[in-house]
């Protein structure tokens, strides 16, 4: 089949939308998540999204909605549980991954089907997406991004510094609770593309890849969402145009493009940090006390000379061979 | 010395009979402390001694288990108008996981005055202007606060505060861990708050630079006040008799065993032996 008949297909159109959709809201939150170092909370809401999975497939409601509900809920009692404790909330993150999972795991047994339907809640599906799932989701979407962009100076300030905002007079446990129903909706949002069991990588990879290069909260969460987009849409294409006779499932592929990009940018990240350290402005006054000329030093320093050029008090040195040269009349000084 | 009616009146800061206890040990002790308009308090104090724990009972951040804090004469837990209040927490020795420009984080300081859902406002941008301007930190507002030193990180957090105009301004060991040339900077931001009238109340172990700015002391010792009065050098602060209060056989000479020895003092200063519970 070639590509362009894959793509007129209505089932894949609709798995489009909800990939589009699910890389822009998932790495919004997920840099709020990531800013407050909560980067597994998306892991511990996609487990319990099973248990809110199966209430739906066995009670025969919408398996979206039950899960939005079950996931909103439990992530209000791992923040009541976090504030309390005054822990970073590992436990609680760790019971909800283990009652989440195992619940969801009996439950789904009740009606005696077996683990054969919501294994397309765990991995993501291509085709299982109905046009009721694809507007939820975009109406689920539409709401986590409206909130992350109209409350981001609120949100921001929150992730930034709780003490700080408090006292500027925002109800910090009301954006908190806000911050964990958006992340658990997130989390429903991504779950037909993404998979429960690997949809966190769509909130914390997208974010973790961009803080690489970037050095701003807005520059970083307008990159995870594109790098997030690229993901999602990528990583769905992929696994639809993968021969026939293998399966592919979504998630795996999204998952997997999206840590090859972090894996492109890594490398980068790594060199813009060492460039930073190395140009640093030196200490001031911290000059030999008593004037220190080079000797003979055929090499005129200047912009772009080629040597690293630190700035040091009120002028510049360069770097080179372990020494600090600074231009001093019609010489170098030792710095 | 907090009266009835000088919480009428509505000075700035007016702590009664404040006590605080964190996970069930008690660390505030029954304070009182009034601040008047105008004034530069310094907190000062041991480690341990309750300074930093009185400051966030002020501004809310610690529960009262005992006592009322009125900012400007208003309750605490009704005390709408939070833009009167500046915040500079202690610095987080981390940075959070995401970086953020310096601009972002003084721009953030405008929260108090924003209304839900609108962008900034250019009386905003320019209160943001000013507030970097004053710190010095203009040209380096790009620049990811992580990769700041100690001391402009500092001076980040004071812009923030900055950014909000308030009149009313709290800062938790502004010069912990900031080099000298930095405190300068910090010293003369702040002169120049308190030329233009605000109020600060700042919690400190050393004064260094900012010294000259302070017009009264308050010492803290073990969850209480020991000291009030006029400003303290340093090492008069950390003197045997104010902070460790079993090594008092150094500077017997000079060690005040009770309140009326020394006019200034307003509170009263136990005697070392009666200090402990």
């Amino acid at each position: 089949m070639s590509p362009a008949e894959l793509f007129s297909l209505p089932f894949m159109q609709r798995a489009l939308i909800a990939a589009l959709v699910t890389g822009i809201a998932a790495p919004m939150i997920g840099t709020y998540l990531v800013q407050r170092r909560m980067a597994l909370m998306g892991d511990g809401i996609g487990h319990v999204a099973v248990t809110g999975v199966a209430i739906g497939l066995v009670t025969g409601a919408s398996p979206i909605w039950t899960a939005v509900v079950v996931t909103v809920l439990a992530t209000f009692l791992m923040e009541l549980i976090r504030e309390k404790g005054r822990t970073n909330g590992d436990v609680a993150l760790a019971l909800m991954f283990y009652g989440g999972l195992a619940g969801g795991l009996l439950i789904t047994g009740l009606d005696g089907q077996g683990t054969q339907t919501i294994g397309r809640y765990l991995f993501g599906s291509l085709t299982a997406i109905s046009v009721g799932d694809v507007l939820t989701t975009m109406v689920l979407a539409a709401i986590v991004v409206v909130l992350c962009v109209g409350l981001s100076p609120q949100l921001y300030a929150i992730a930034q510094d709780a003490d700080f905002a408090r006292v500027a007079g925002l109800r910090v446990r009301a954006y908190n609770l806000l911050v964990a129903a958006l992340a658990a909706v997130s989390v429903t949002v991504a779950m037909r593309t993404v998979g429960l069991l690997l949809v966190s990588a769509l909130l914390v990879i997208p974010v973790a890849t961009a803080q690489q290069v970037s050095r701003s909260f807005r520059a970083t969460m307008s990159a995870a969402v594109l790098l997030g987009t690229l993901a999602a849409v990528g990583g769905l294409t992929l696994a639809a145009l993968a021969p026939s006779g293998v399966t592919v499932q979504p998630g795996p592929t999204i998952v997997l493009l999206a840590l090859t990009l972090y894996a492109l940018t890594w490398p980068v990240g790594i060199w813009l940090r060492r460039r930073a350290r190395l140009l640093e402005p030196f200490a001031a006054g911290q000059a030999a006390p008593e004037h220190d000329a080079c000797g003979e030093h055929p090499h005129a320093h200047g912009p772009g000379c080629g040597h690293l050029a630190v700035p040091h008090d009120d002028h510049v040195d360069y770097v080179h061979d372990g020494h600090r040269h600074a231009v001093h009349g019609a010489h170098y000084d030792e710095h | 010395m907090t009266t009835a009616s000088t919480l009428v009146a509505g000075p700035a800061v007016a702590l009664r009979d404040g006590s605080v206890a964190l996970g069930g040990r008690p660390i505030l002790r029954g304070v009182d402390l009034v601040v008047h308009d105008g004034d530069f308090v310094a907190l000062m104090g041991a480690n341990g001694s309750g300074k930093s724990t009185l400051v966030r009972a002020l501004v809310g951040l610690n529960p009262l288990t005992t006592g009322e804090v009125r900012l400007f004469g208003a309750p605490l837990d009704r005390h709408a108008d939070w833009r009167r209040v500046g915040y500079v927490p202690q610095r987080a020795s981390a940075a959070a996981g995401v970086p953020s420009s310096v601009w972002e984080v003084v721009a953030s300081g405008r929260l108090t005055h924003r209304r839900l859902l609108r962008p900034l406002s250019r009386a905003d941008r320019t209160a943001v202007e000013r507030a970097l301007d004053v710190v010095g930190l203009s040209d380096r507002r790009r620049e990811s606060v992580g990769d700041l030193s100690g001391g402009q990180q500092q001076r980040v957090l004071i812009a923030r505060a900055l950014a909000g105009e308030p009149d009313l301004f709290f800062l938790d060991e502004p010069t912990a861990g900031v080099d000298l040339p930095n405190q300068q900077i910090l010293a003369d931001t702040l002169g120049h708050l308190k030329d233009d009238g605000a109020t600060i109340v700042l919690v400190a172990h050393e004064l260094g630079p900012l010294a000259p700015l302070v017009d009264r002391c308050v010492v803290m010792r073990d969850g209480r006040i020991a000291y009030d009065g006029a400003p303290l050098a340093d090492h008069e602060v950390h003197a045997s008799w104010f902070a460790e209060p079993h090594t008092h056989h150094h500077h017997t000479g000079s060690e005040p065993r009770t309140g009326d020895r020394s006019p200034q003092i307003s509170a009263p200063v136990d005697s070392p032996g009666t200090e402990r519970p």
